[in-house]
Protein backbone atom coordinates (compact mmCIF):
# COMPACT_ATOMS: atom_id res chain seq x y z
CA UNK A 1 0.00 0.00 0.00
CA UNK A 2 1.55 3.42 -0.97
CA UNK A 3 1.36 6.02 1.69
CA UNK A 4 2.64 9.06 0.50
CA UNK A 5 0.08 12.13 -0.22
CA UNK A 6 -1.68 12.80 -3.23
CA UNK A 7 0.58 15.57 -4.07
CA UNK A 8 2.80 17.48 -6.69
CA UNK A 9 5.65 16.70 -4.83
CA UNK A 10 4.66 13.11 -4.45
CA UNK A 11 4.33 13.10 -8.10
CA UNK A 12 7.98 14.77 -9.03
CA UNK A 13 9.37 12.36 -6.25
CA UNK A 14 7.55 9.53 -8.03
CA UNK A 15 9.18 10.69 -11.24
CA UNK A 16 12.44 10.29 -9.51
CA UNK A 17 12.07 7.18 -9.04
CA UNK A 18 10.88 6.43 -13.31
CA UNK A 19 7.28 5.93 -12.40
CA UNK A 20 4.73 8.39 -13.70
CA UNK A 21 2.10 7.84 -11.24
CA UNK A 22 -1.90 9.55 -11.07
CA UNK A 23 -4.55 9.05 -7.95
CA UNK A 24 -8.07 7.34 -8.87
CA UNK A 25 -10.99 8.29 -7.25
CA UNK A 26 -12.24 5.19 -5.45
CA UNK A 27 -15.99 6.53 -5.28
CA UNK A 28 -16.25 7.19 -8.68
CA UNK A 29 -13.18 5.79 -10.37
CA UNK A 30 -12.27 8.76 -12.09
CA UNK A 31 -8.04 9.07 -12.83
CA UNK A 32 -6.07 12.03 -12.54
CA UNK A 33 -2.51 12.32 -13.94
CA UNK A 34 -0.82 14.39 -11.95
CA UNK A 35 -2.67 13.43 -9.03
CA UNK A 36 -5.54 15.26 -7.27
CA UNK A 37 -6.14 14.87 -3.35
CA UNK A 38 -10.17 15.97 -4.20
CA UNK A 39 -11.86 14.41 -6.95
CA UNK A 40 -13.34 17.08 -9.34
CA UNK A 41 -15.63 14.43 -10.37
CA UNK A 42 -17.95 13.46 -7.55
CA UNK A 43 -15.51 16.05 -4.78
CA UNK A 44 -14.60 12.30 -2.61
CA UNK A 45 -11.14 12.67 -0.76
CA UNK A 46 -10.77 8.73 -0.69
CA UNK A 47 -8.20 8.14 -3.39
CA UNK A 48 -5.85 5.25 -4.33
CA UNK A 49 -2.63 5.31 -6.18
CA UNK A 50 -2.38 3.85 -9.71
CA UNK A 51 0.89 3.34 -12.44
CA UNK A 52 -0.05 4.30 -15.36
CA UNK A 53 1.71 2.02 -18.33
CA UNK A 54 3.50 5.33 -19.97
CA UNK A 55 2.14 4.53 -23.44
CA UNK A 56 0.43 7.67 -25.06
CA UNK A 57 -0.63 9.90 -28.40
CA UNK A 58 0.38 13.24 -29.04
CA UNK A 59 -2.31 15.13 -28.51
CA UNK A 60 -0.88 19.18 -29.48
CA UNK A 61 2.92 19.83 -29.67
CA UNK A 62 4.88 23.50 -30.31
CA UNK A 63 8.93 23.37 -30.71
CA UNK A 64 10.02 26.34 -29.15
CA UNK A 65 12.80 28.60 -30.07
CA UNK A 66 12.84 31.21 -27.46
CA UNK A 67 12.98 29.06 -24.14
CA UNK A 68 12.92 30.08 -20.30
CA UNK A 69 16.45 30.21 -18.48
CA UNK A 70 16.79 26.51 -17.43
CA UNK A 71 15.60 24.99 -21.37
CA UNK A 72 18.71 27.67 -22.48
CA UNK A 73 21.20 26.05 -19.77
CA UNK A 74 20.49 22.79 -21.26
CA UNK A 75 21.96 24.11 -24.52
CA UNK A 76 18.49 24.93 -26.58
CA UNK A 77 18.05 28.44 -28.44
CA UNK A 78 16.92 29.60 -31.66
CA UNK A 79 19.31 27.38 -33.73
CA UNK A 80 18.19 24.52 -31.31
CA UNK A 81 14.58 24.14 -30.55
CA UNK A 82 12.95 21.82 -28.38
CA UNK A 83 9.44 20.25 -28.35
CA UNK A 84 6.82 20.20 -25.31
CA UNK A 85 3.08 18.57 -25.70
CA UNK A 86 0.20 17.83 -24.20
CA UNK A 87 0.13 13.45 -24.45
CA UNK A 88 -3.30 11.65 -24.05
CA UNK A 89 -2.49 8.22 -22.29
CA UNK A 90 -3.54 4.93 -23.07
CA UNK A 91 -5.59 5.40 -19.98
CA UNK A 92 -7.06 8.28 -21.20
CA UNK A 93 -5.74 10.89 -18.43
CA UNK A 94 -3.71 13.91 -20.28
CA UNK A 95 -0.32 15.37 -19.13
CA UNK A 96 2.61 18.08 -20.12
CA UNK A 97 5.73 16.72 -21.09
CA UNK A 98 8.58 16.92 -23.11
CA UNK A 99 8.89 15.46 -26.37
CA UNK A 100 12.16 13.59 -27.38
CA UNK A 101 13.68 11.87 -30.07
CA UNK A 102 12.43 14.30 -32.96
CA UNK A 103 13.81 16.95 -34.81
CA UNK A 104 12.11 20.21 -33.50
CA UNK A 105 13.83 22.05 -36.12
CA UNK A 106 11.27 20.14 -38.92
CA UNK A 107 7.65 20.82 -36.86
CA UNK A 108 6.35 19.31 -40.11
CA UNK A 109 7.30 16.09 -39.86
CA UNK A 110 5.53 15.96 -35.80
CA UNK A 111 2.17 14.32 -36.33
CA UNK A 112 -0.71 15.07 -33.57
CA UNK A 113 -1.97 11.48 -32.70
CA UNK A 114 1.40 9.76 -33.36
CA UNK A 115 1.80 7.17 -30.65
CA UNK A 116 4.72 7.68 -27.57
CA UNK A 117 5.96 6.07 -24.81
CA UNK A 118 7.50 7.21 -21.53
CA UNK A 119 11.01 8.51 -20.88
CA UNK A 120 12.12 10.02 -17.70
CA UNK A 121 14.85 12.70 -18.11
CA UNK A 122 17.20 12.52 -15.11
CA UNK A 123 18.58 16.06 -14.63
CA UNK A 124 21.33 17.21 -11.67
CA UNK A 125 22.51 15.12 -8.77
CA UNK A 126 21.89 14.42 -4.82
CA UNK A 127 19.27 17.33 -3.76
CA UNK A 128 19.19 19.23 -6.87
CA UNK A 129 18.01 15.51 -9.03
CA UNK A 130 15.49 16.40 -11.23
CA UNK A 131 13.43 14.55 -13.54
CA UNK A 132 11.66 15.89 -16.27
CA UNK A 133 8.71 13.85 -17.55
CA UNK A 134 9.51 12.70 -21.61
CA UNK A 135 8.28 11.13 -23.96
CA UNK A 136 9.39 9.98 -27.41
CA UNK A 137 8.00 8.24 -30.60
CA UNK A 138 7.25 4.35 -30.41
CA UNK B 1 -30.93 24.76 -14.29
CA UNK B 2 -28.39 28.00 -13.83
CA UNK B 3 -29.83 30.36 -11.96
CA UNK B 4 -30.27 33.97 -14.05
CA UNK B 5 -28.08 36.64 -13.65
CA UNK B 6 -28.72 39.96 -12.71
CA UNK B 7 -27.44 43.52 -11.37
CA UNK B 8 -29.57 44.84 -8.03
CA UNK B 9 -28.81 47.82 -9.88
CA UNK B 10 -28.44 48.98 -13.37
CA UNK B 11 -24.55 50.07 -13.93
CA UNK B 12 -23.56 52.72 -16.86
CA UNK B 13 -20.59 53.58 -18.20
CA UNK B 14 -20.29 57.22 -18.34
CA UNK B 15 -16.50 58.13 -18.84
CA UNK B 16 -13.53 56.34 -20.19
CA UNK B 17 -10.24 57.57 -21.17
CA UNK B 18 -6.80 55.38 -21.75
CA UNK B 19 -2.74 56.43 -22.22
CA UNK B 20 -1.25 55.17 -25.34
CA UNK B 21 0.14 52.16 -25.43
CA UNK B 22 3.71 51.43 -26.30
CA UNK B 23 7.32 50.44 -24.68
CA UNK B 24 8.12 53.78 -22.69
CA UNK B 25 11.54 54.80 -21.24
CA UNK B 26 10.66 57.88 -19.97
CA UNK B 27 6.88 56.63 -18.36
CA UNK B 28 6.57 54.58 -15.48
CA UNK B 29 2.74 53.49 -14.23
CA UNK B 30 1.71 56.63 -12.60
CA UNK B 31 2.42 58.47 -15.36
CA UNK B 32 0.79 56.24 -17.71
CA UNK B 33 -2.24 56.38 -15.34
CA UNK B 34 -2.49 60.14 -14.66
CA UNK B 35 -2.75 59.97 -19.48
CA UNK B 36 -5.53 57.66 -19.03
CA UNK B 37 -7.26 59.80 -16.00
CA UNK B 38 -7.10 63.04 -17.50
CA UNK B 39 -8.45 61.81 -20.88
CA UNK B 40 -11.73 60.30 -19.04
CA UNK B 41 -12.30 63.31 -16.86
CA UNK B 42 -12.48 65.15 -19.61
CA UNK B 43 -14.62 62.67 -21.74
CA UNK B 44 -17.32 63.22 -19.48
CA UNK B 45 -19.39 64.99 -21.29
CA UNK B 46 -21.39 67.25 -18.45
CA UNK B 47 -18.36 67.36 -16.23
CA UNK B 48 -17.85 66.14 -12.64
CA UNK B 49 -16.02 66.52 -9.87
CA UNK B 50 -13.23 63.84 -9.34
CA UNK B 51 -13.49 63.99 -5.71
CA UNK B 52 -17.03 62.35 -5.63
CA UNK B 53 -15.55 58.79 -6.80
CA UNK B 54 -16.04 56.76 -4.14
CA UNK B 55 -14.12 53.60 -4.76
CA UNK B 56 -10.74 52.37 -7.17
CA UNK B 57 -10.51 49.14 -8.46
CA UNK B 58 -7.80 48.45 -10.34
CA UNK B 59 -6.56 45.55 -12.13
CA UNK B 60 -2.52 45.14 -11.91
CA UNK B 61 -1.22 41.60 -12.94
CA UNK B 62 2.67 41.91 -11.87
CA UNK B 63 4.02 45.03 -11.29
CA UNK B 64 5.45 43.38 -8.45
CA UNK B 65 8.01 41.43 -10.74
CA UNK B 66 8.21 43.92 -13.67
CA UNK B 67 9.29 46.87 -11.57
CA UNK B 68 9.86 45.14 -7.88
CA UNK B 69 6.87 47.45 -6.13
CA UNK B 70 3.90 45.98 -5.38
CA UNK B 71 0.25 47.34 -4.01
CA UNK B 72 -0.82 49.36 -6.28
CA UNK B 73 -4.11 50.16 -5.54
CA UNK B 74 -3.25 52.93 -2.85
CA UNK B 75 0.23 54.03 -5.02
CA UNK B 76 -2.58 54.79 -7.76
CA UNK B 77 -5.80 56.43 -5.12
CA UNK B 78 -2.89 58.92 -4.01
CA UNK B 79 -2.01 59.73 -7.20
CA UNK B 80 -5.44 61.09 -8.33
CA UNK B 81 -6.45 62.22 -5.17
CA UNK B 82 -8.52 59.70 -4.12
CA UNK B 83 -7.11 58.96 -0.72
CA UNK B 84 -8.90 58.27 2.05
CA UNK B 85 -10.91 56.36 -0.03
CA UNK B 86 -10.97 52.53 -0.72
CA UNK B 87 -8.70 51.13 -3.51
CA UNK B 88 -8.80 47.31 -4.23
CA UNK B 89 -6.13 45.37 -6.42
CA UNK B 90 -7.85 42.77 -8.91
CA UNK B 91 -5.46 39.80 -9.95
CA UNK B 92 -6.45 37.51 -12.83
CA UNK B 93 -3.26 37.44 -15.32
CA UNK B 94 -3.77 39.38 -18.19
CA UNK B 95 -7.38 39.71 -17.28
CA UNK B 96 -6.92 41.59 -13.86
CA UNK B 97 -8.32 44.74 -15.09
CA UNK B 98 -11.63 42.81 -16.61
CA UNK B 99 -11.75 41.96 -12.84
CA UNK B 100 -11.28 45.53 -11.57
CA UNK B 101 -14.66 46.42 -14.20
CA UNK B 102 -16.51 43.19 -12.78
CA UNK B 103 -15.83 44.13 -9.11
CA UNK B 104 -16.46 47.95 -9.64
CA UNK B 105 -20.50 46.93 -11.39
CA UNK B 106 -21.28 44.92 -8.53
CA UNK B 107 -20.01 47.26 -6.14
CA UNK B 108 -22.52 50.13 -7.70
CA UNK B 109 -25.03 47.08 -8.06
CA UNK B 110 -24.80 46.67 -4.72
CA UNK B 111 -25.90 49.66 -3.69
CA UNK B 112 -22.81 50.36 -1.44
CA UNK B 113 -21.50 53.01 -3.70
CA UNK B 114 -22.22 55.73 -6.48
CA UNK B 115 -19.69 56.57 -8.69
CA UNK B 116 -16.66 54.06 -9.05
CA UNK B 117 -13.01 53.79 -11.03
CA UNK B 118 -12.16 50.53 -12.42
CA UNK B 119 -9.32 50.51 -14.09
CA UNK B 120 -5.87 48.91 -15.15
CA UNK B 121 -2.25 49.73 -15.28
CA UNK B 122 0.90 47.68 -16.30
CA UNK B 123 4.77 49.15 -17.00
CA UNK B 124 6.46 45.90 -18.39
CA UNK B 125 9.33 47.09 -20.83
CA UNK B 126 11.99 48.26 -17.98
CA UNK B 127 13.34 44.44 -18.47
CA UNK B 128 14.56 42.36 -20.75
CA UNK B 129 12.35 40.05 -23.00
CA UNK B 130 13.40 37.09 -21.16
CA UNK B 131 12.99 38.43 -18.06
CA UNK B 132 9.45 39.89 -19.14
CA UNK B 133 8.68 35.93 -20.45
CA UNK B 134 9.62 34.83 -16.97
CA UNK B 135 7.07 37.14 -15.68
CA UNK B 136 4.29 36.36 -17.59
CA UNK B 137 5.16 32.83 -17.06
CA UNK B 138 4.06 33.40 -13.80
CA UNK B 139 0.82 33.03 -15.08
CA UNK B 140 0.89 29.53 -16.25
CA UNK B 141 -0.07 25.85 -14.74
CA UNK B 142 3.32 24.64 -12.94
CA UNK B 143 3.10 21.61 -15.01
CA UNK B 144 3.39 23.50 -18.33
CA UNK B 145 6.20 25.52 -16.88
CA UNK B 146 8.19 22.36 -16.04
CA UNK B 147 8.15 20.72 -19.01
CA UNK B 148 9.83 24.09 -21.01
CA UNK B 149 6.23 25.48 -21.96
CA UNK B 150 6.31 29.48 -22.79
CA UNK B 151 3.40 31.16 -22.98
CA UNK B 152 3.41 31.67 -27.33
CA UNK B 153 4.48 27.35 -26.51
CA UNK B 154 1.03 26.90 -24.81
CA UNK B 155 -0.67 28.84 -27.99
CA UNK B 156 1.55 27.09 -30.62
CA UNK B 157 0.28 23.48 -28.96
CA UNK B 158 -3.38 25.07 -29.37
CA UNK B 159 -2.81 25.95 -32.94
CA UNK B 160 -1.13 21.91 -33.53
CA UNK B 161 -4.20 20.73 -31.75
CA UNK B 162 -7.05 22.79 -33.91
CA UNK B 163 -5.21 22.09 -37.19
CA UNK B 164 -5.71 18.32 -36.34
CA UNK B 165 -8.73 18.57 -35.68
CA UNK B 166 -9.91 21.08 -38.75
CA UNK B 167 -7.69 21.12 -41.11
CA UNK B 168 -6.22 24.69 -40.61
CA UNK B 169 -2.76 25.67 -41.56
CA UNK B 170 -0.86 28.54 -40.59
CA UNK B 171 -2.01 30.09 -43.95
CA UNK B 172 -5.68 30.44 -41.86
CA UNK B 173 -3.48 32.48 -38.66
CA UNK B 174 -1.63 34.77 -41.24
CA UNK B 175 -5.18 35.98 -42.12
CA UNK B 176 -5.83 37.10 -38.47
CA UNK B 177 -2.75 38.98 -38.44
CA UNK B 178 -2.87 41.17 -41.63
CA UNK B 179 -6.69 41.86 -40.85
CA UNK B 180 -5.42 43.09 -37.56
CA UNK B 181 -2.71 45.11 -38.94
CA UNK B 182 -5.13 46.65 -41.49
CA UNK B 183 -6.98 47.99 -38.80
CA UNK B 184 -4.20 49.60 -36.35
CA UNK B 185 -3.24 52.11 -38.85
CA UNK B 186 -6.38 53.74 -38.11
CA UNK B 187 -5.52 54.06 -34.07
CA UNK B 188 -3.53 56.42 -32.60
CA UNK B 189 -3.18 54.82 -29.34
CA UNK B 190 -1.77 51.72 -31.50
CA UNK B 191 1.48 50.25 -30.26
CA UNK B 192 2.24 49.26 -33.92
CA UNK B 193 -0.24 51.52 -35.98
CA UNK B 194 1.42 50.08 -39.17
CA UNK B 195 -0.24 47.33 -41.99
CA UNK B 196 1.74 44.72 -42.97
CA UNK B 197 3.20 45.82 -45.82
CA UNK B 198 3.63 49.05 -44.28
CA UNK B 199 6.26 46.58 -42.41
CA UNK B 200 7.66 45.32 -45.55
CA UNK B 201 8.01 48.71 -47.17
CA UNK B 202 10.04 49.42 -44.22
CA UNK B 203 12.41 46.34 -44.20
CA UNK B 204 12.90 47.47 -47.70
CA UNK B 205 13.65 50.82 -47.40
CA UNK B 206 15.91 49.70 -44.23
CA UNK B 207 17.83 47.59 -46.76
CA UNK B 208 18.37 50.21 -49.06
CA UNK B 209 19.82 52.39 -46.89
CA UNK B 210 22.40 50.07 -45.37
CA UNK B 211 23.27 48.72 -49.00
CA UNK B 212 22.41 45.11 -48.26
CA UNK B 213 20.36 43.09 -50.59
CA UNK B 214 17.15 44.23 -51.20
CA UNK B 215 14.35 41.58 -50.08
CA UNK B 216 11.27 40.49 -52.38
CA UNK B 217 7.77 39.51 -51.11
CA UNK B 218 5.05 39.00 -53.91
CA UNK B 219 2.67 39.53 -50.99
CA UNK B 220 1.53 40.11 -47.03
CA UNK B 221 1.58 36.35 -47.11
CA UNK B 222 4.98 35.76 -49.02
CA UNK B 223 6.20 38.19 -46.32
CA UNK B 224 4.60 36.35 -43.06
CA UNK B 225 6.05 32.93 -44.62
CA UNK B 226 9.68 34.10 -44.88
CA UNK B 227 11.27 33.09 -41.99
CA UNK B 228 14.19 35.93 -42.01
CA UNK B 229 11.65 38.45 -41.34
CA UNK B 230 8.67 36.49 -39.62
CA UNK B 231 10.84 34.03 -37.61
CA UNK B 232 9.91 31.22 -35.33
CA UNK B 233 9.35 31.97 -31.74
CA UNK B 234 7.11 28.28 -30.84
CA UNK B 235 6.12 26.69 -34.04
CA UNK B 236 3.62 27.43 -35.51
CA UNK B 237 3.85 30.61 -33.90
CA UNK B 238 5.84 32.92 -35.47
CA UNK B 239 6.94 37.05 -34.45
CA UNK B 240 3.73 38.00 -36.32
CA UNK B 241 1.40 35.88 -34.17
CA UNK B 242 2.09 37.34 -31.04
CA UNK B 243 1.78 40.48 -29.16
CA UNK B 244 4.36 42.64 -28.21
CA UNK B 245 5.54 44.08 -24.53
CA UNK B 246 3.48 47.01 -24.08
CA UNK B 247 3.46 49.71 -21.42
CA UNK B 248 -0.18 51.30 -20.59
CA UNK B 249 -3.01 52.22 -18.67
CA UNK B 250 -7.16 52.68 -18.67
CA UNK B 251 -9.98 53.60 -16.72
CA UNK B 252 -13.89 54.07 -16.44
CA UNK B 253 -15.97 55.96 -15.04
CA UNK B 254 -18.83 53.81 -13.83
CA UNK B 255 -22.12 55.31 -12.00
CA UNK B 256 -26.05 53.82 -10.77
CA UNK B 257 -27.77 53.98 -13.74
CA UNK B 258 -30.81 56.18 -11.99
CA UNK B 259 -27.80 58.85 -12.28
CA UNK B 260 -26.10 58.39 -15.29
CA UNK B 261 -27.83 61.32 -17.44
CA UNK B 262 -26.23 63.78 -14.36
CA UNK B 263 -22.81 62.71 -16.39
CA UNK B 264 -24.04 62.50 -19.95
CA UNK B 265 -26.85 62.10 -22.11
CA UNK B 266 -25.36 59.34 -24.01
CA UNK B 267 -24.09 56.83 -21.04
CA UNK B 268 -23.59 52.97 -22.18
CA UNK B 269 -25.22 50.08 -20.18
CA UNK B 270 -23.51 47.31 -18.55
CA UNK B 271 -25.96 44.81 -19.93
CA UNK B 272 -24.25 41.44 -19.49
CA UNK B 273 -20.81 40.57 -17.61
CA UNK B 274 -19.65 36.87 -17.15
CA UNK B 275 -16.88 35.06 -16.01
CA UNK B 276 -14.94 31.74 -15.74
CA UNK B 277 -12.19 30.00 -14.45
CA UNK B 278 -10.28 27.22 -16.12
CA UNK B 279 -7.70 24.43 -15.94
CA UNK B 280 -4.30 23.78 -17.47
CA UNK B 281 -3.87 22.05 -20.78
CA UNK B 282 -3.43 18.75 -19.15
CA UNK B 283 -7.20 18.44 -17.43
CA UNK B 284 -8.62 19.90 -20.94
CA UNK B 285 -10.11 16.57 -23.22
CA UNK B 286 -10.08 19.21 -25.72
CA UNK B 287 -7.21 21.68 -26.53
CA UNK B 288 -9.85 23.60 -29.38
CA UNK B 289 -11.63 25.93 -26.91
CA UNK B 290 -11.46 27.38 -23.53
CA UNK B 291 -13.78 26.33 -21.07
CA UNK B 292 -13.77 29.83 -19.07
CA UNK B 293 -15.10 31.35 -21.87
CA UNK B 294 -17.67 29.35 -22.62
CA UNK B 295 -19.02 29.89 -19.24
CA UNK B 296 -18.14 33.22 -19.11
CA UNK B 297 -19.85 33.76 -22.03
CA UNK B 298 -23.04 31.82 -21.33
CA UNK B 299 -23.14 34.23 -17.87
CA UNK B 300 -22.86 37.22 -19.90
CA UNK B 301 -25.63 36.19 -22.03
CA UNK B 302 -27.76 34.76 -20.03
CA UNK B 303 -27.84 38.10 -18.14
CA UNK B 304 -28.50 40.57 -21.32
CA UNK B 305 -30.85 38.02 -22.67
CA UNK B 306 -28.56 38.46 -25.75
CA UNK B 307 -27.69 35.24 -28.64
CA UNK B 308 -24.16 35.88 -29.89
CA UNK B 309 -25.75 37.29 -33.13
CA UNK B 310 -27.08 40.33 -31.17
CA UNK B 311 -23.37 41.09 -30.52
CA UNK B 312 -22.86 43.82 -33.32
CA UNK B 313 -18.58 43.98 -32.80
CA UNK B 314 -16.19 42.65 -30.50
CA UNK B 315 -13.07 43.24 -28.90
CA UNK B 316 -11.20 39.66 -28.17
CA UNK B 317 -7.85 38.48 -26.20
CA UNK B 318 -5.47 38.69 -29.21
CA UNK B 319 -2.68 37.52 -27.24
CA UNK B 320 -1.56 35.22 -30.48
CA UNK B 321 -3.13 34.72 -33.60
CA UNK B 322 -4.76 31.30 -33.06
CA UNK B 323 -6.70 32.73 -29.56
CA UNK B 324 -8.08 34.98 -32.05
CA UNK B 325 -9.59 32.20 -34.09
CA UNK B 326 -10.65 30.07 -30.54
CA UNK B 327 -12.44 33.53 -28.86
CA UNK B 328 -14.73 33.82 -31.85
CA UNK B 329 -15.60 30.28 -31.77
CA UNK B 330 -16.27 30.39 -28.02
CA UNK B 331 -18.40 33.14 -28.19
CA UNK B 332 -20.51 31.86 -30.78
CA UNK B 333 -19.78 34.31 -33.41
CA UNK B 334 -18.97 31.44 -35.86
CA UNK B 335 -19.69 27.52 -35.33
CA UNK B 336 -16.50 25.61 -34.14
CA UNK B 337 -14.20 25.16 -36.53
CA UNK B 338 -15.96 27.61 -38.62
CA UNK B 339 -14.26 30.23 -37.29
CA UNK B 340 -10.94 30.38 -39.86
CA UNK B 341 -13.16 30.14 -42.96
CA UNK B 342 -15.12 32.95 -41.66
CA UNK B 343 -11.81 35.16 -40.86
CA UNK B 344 -10.80 34.07 -44.43
CA UNK B 345 -13.83 35.33 -45.85
CA UNK B 346 -13.03 38.83 -44.60
CA UNK B 347 -15.89 38.25 -42.00
CA UNK B 348 -14.21 39.53 -39.16
CA UNK B 349 -13.04 43.04 -40.90
CA UNK B 350 -13.94 46.39 -40.14
CA UNK B 351 -16.67 46.61 -42.69
CA UNK B 352 -17.90 43.10 -42.29
CA UNK B 353 -20.55 41.54 -40.57
CA UNK B 354 -18.85 40.98 -37.51
CA UNK B 355 -15.85 43.19 -36.78
CA UNK B 356 -13.27 42.19 -34.22
CA UNK B 357 -10.98 43.97 -32.65
CA UNK B 358 -10.95 47.08 -34.57
CA UNK B 359 -8.76 48.39 -32.19
CA UNK B 360 -6.10 46.37 -34.06
CA UNK B 361 -6.03 44.26 -31.33
CA UNK B 362 -3.64 43.07 -28.23
CA UNK B 363 -0.94 42.04 -31.51
CA UNK B 364 -1.10 45.85 -32.84
CA UNK B 365 -2.34 48.08 -29.78
CA UNK B 366 -0.63 46.62 -27.83
CA UNK B 367 -1.02 44.53 -24.44
CA UNK B 368 0.07 46.21 -21.10
CA UNK B 369 -1.48 42.85 -19.68
CA UNK B 370 -3.25 44.70 -16.17
CA UNK B 371 -4.11 47.42 -18.12
CA UNK B 372 -5.94 45.15 -21.46
CA UNK B 373 -9.25 44.57 -20.25
CA UNK B 374 -10.60 47.98 -19.35
CA UNK B 375 -8.48 48.91 -22.84
CA UNK B 376 -10.57 46.53 -25.20
CA UNK B 377 -14.34 48.52 -23.17
CA UNK B 378 -12.72 51.92 -24.05
CA UNK B 379 -12.95 50.32 -27.64
CA UNK B 380 -16.34 49.58 -26.99
CA UNK B 381 -16.95 52.82 -25.90
CA UNK B 382 -15.13 54.80 -28.76
CA UNK B 383 -17.14 52.56 -31.26
CA UNK B 384 -20.51 52.53 -29.30
CA UNK B 385 -20.31 56.15 -29.10
CA UNK B 386 -19.20 57.14 -32.69
CA UNK B 387 -16.13 58.33 -31.47
CA UNK B 388 -13.84 56.02 -33.29
CA UNK B 389 -12.99 58.26 -35.83
CA UNK B 390 -11.54 56.73 -38.99
CA UNK B 391 -11.87 53.21 -38.03
CA UNK B 392 -15.51 53.54 -36.95
CA UNK B 393 -17.21 50.76 -37.68
CA UNK B 394 -19.44 51.00 -40.75
CA UNK B 395 -22.83 50.37 -39.56
CA UNK B 396 -26.03 51.77 -39.11
CA UNK B 397 -27.48 51.51 -35.40
CA UNK B 398 -24.32 50.46 -33.64
CA UNK B 399 -25.82 49.51 -30.22
CA UNK B 400 -24.46 46.38 -28.46
CA UNK B 401 -20.55 46.17 -28.38
CA UNK B 402 -18.61 42.88 -26.06
CA UNK B 403 -15.15 42.61 -24.91
CA UNK B 404 -13.61 39.68 -24.14
CA UNK B 405 -10.31 38.92 -21.67
CA UNK B 406 -8.28 36.15 -21.37
CA UNK B 407 -5.96 35.60 -18.38
CA UNK B 408 -2.90 33.03 -18.07
CA UNK B 409 -3.64 30.05 -20.32
CA UNK B 410 -7.49 30.35 -20.17
CA UNK B 411 -7.17 30.05 -16.58
CA UNK B 412 -9.34 33.31 -16.10
CA UNK B 413 -12.13 34.72 -18.91
CA UNK B 414 -14.44 37.25 -19.02
CA UNK B 415 -17.08 38.38 -21.68
CA UNK B 416 -18.71 42.16 -20.64
CA UNK B 417 -21.47 43.26 -23.26
CA UNK B 418 -22.04 47.06 -23.48
CA UNK B 419 -25.10 48.54 -25.14
CA UNK B 420 -25.92 52.38 -26.20
CA UNK B 421 -29.55 53.24 -26.03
Amino acid sequence: MEERPFSDISYEQYLNEERLMGSRCKKCGALFVPPRSICVSCYSSDMEWVEVKGEARLAAFTCISVGPPFMIAEGYDRKHPYCSGVVELEEGARVDARIEGVDANKPEDIKVGMPLKVKFLHRGEGDSLKTYLAFLPM
Amino acid sequence: MQKKRKLGRGVAVVGAGMSKFAMFKDKDSKDLFGEAFREMIASVDKGFDPGEIDALYLGNFTNDFFVHQGHWGPIISDLIGLAPKPATRTEGACASSALAFREGVFAIASGFYDIVLAAGVEDMSKRTTEEVAEGLALATVPYEGRVGFTFPGVFGALATAYFAKYGATREDLMNITIKSHSNAPLNPKAQFPFSIRDMMNAKIESAKKKGKPVPYWEDEKSFLRDTAANPVVAWPMHLYDCCPISDGAACMLLVGEEIAKNFTDDPLYVIGIGQGSGRGLHACDDLTYFEATRHAAKEAYGMSGLKPEDIQFSEVHDCFSIAELIHIEDLGFFKPGEGHKAVAEGLTRRDGPMPINTSGGLKCKGHPVGATGVGQLFEVWKQLRGEAGERQVPKKDLRIGAAHNLGGTGGTCTLTILERR
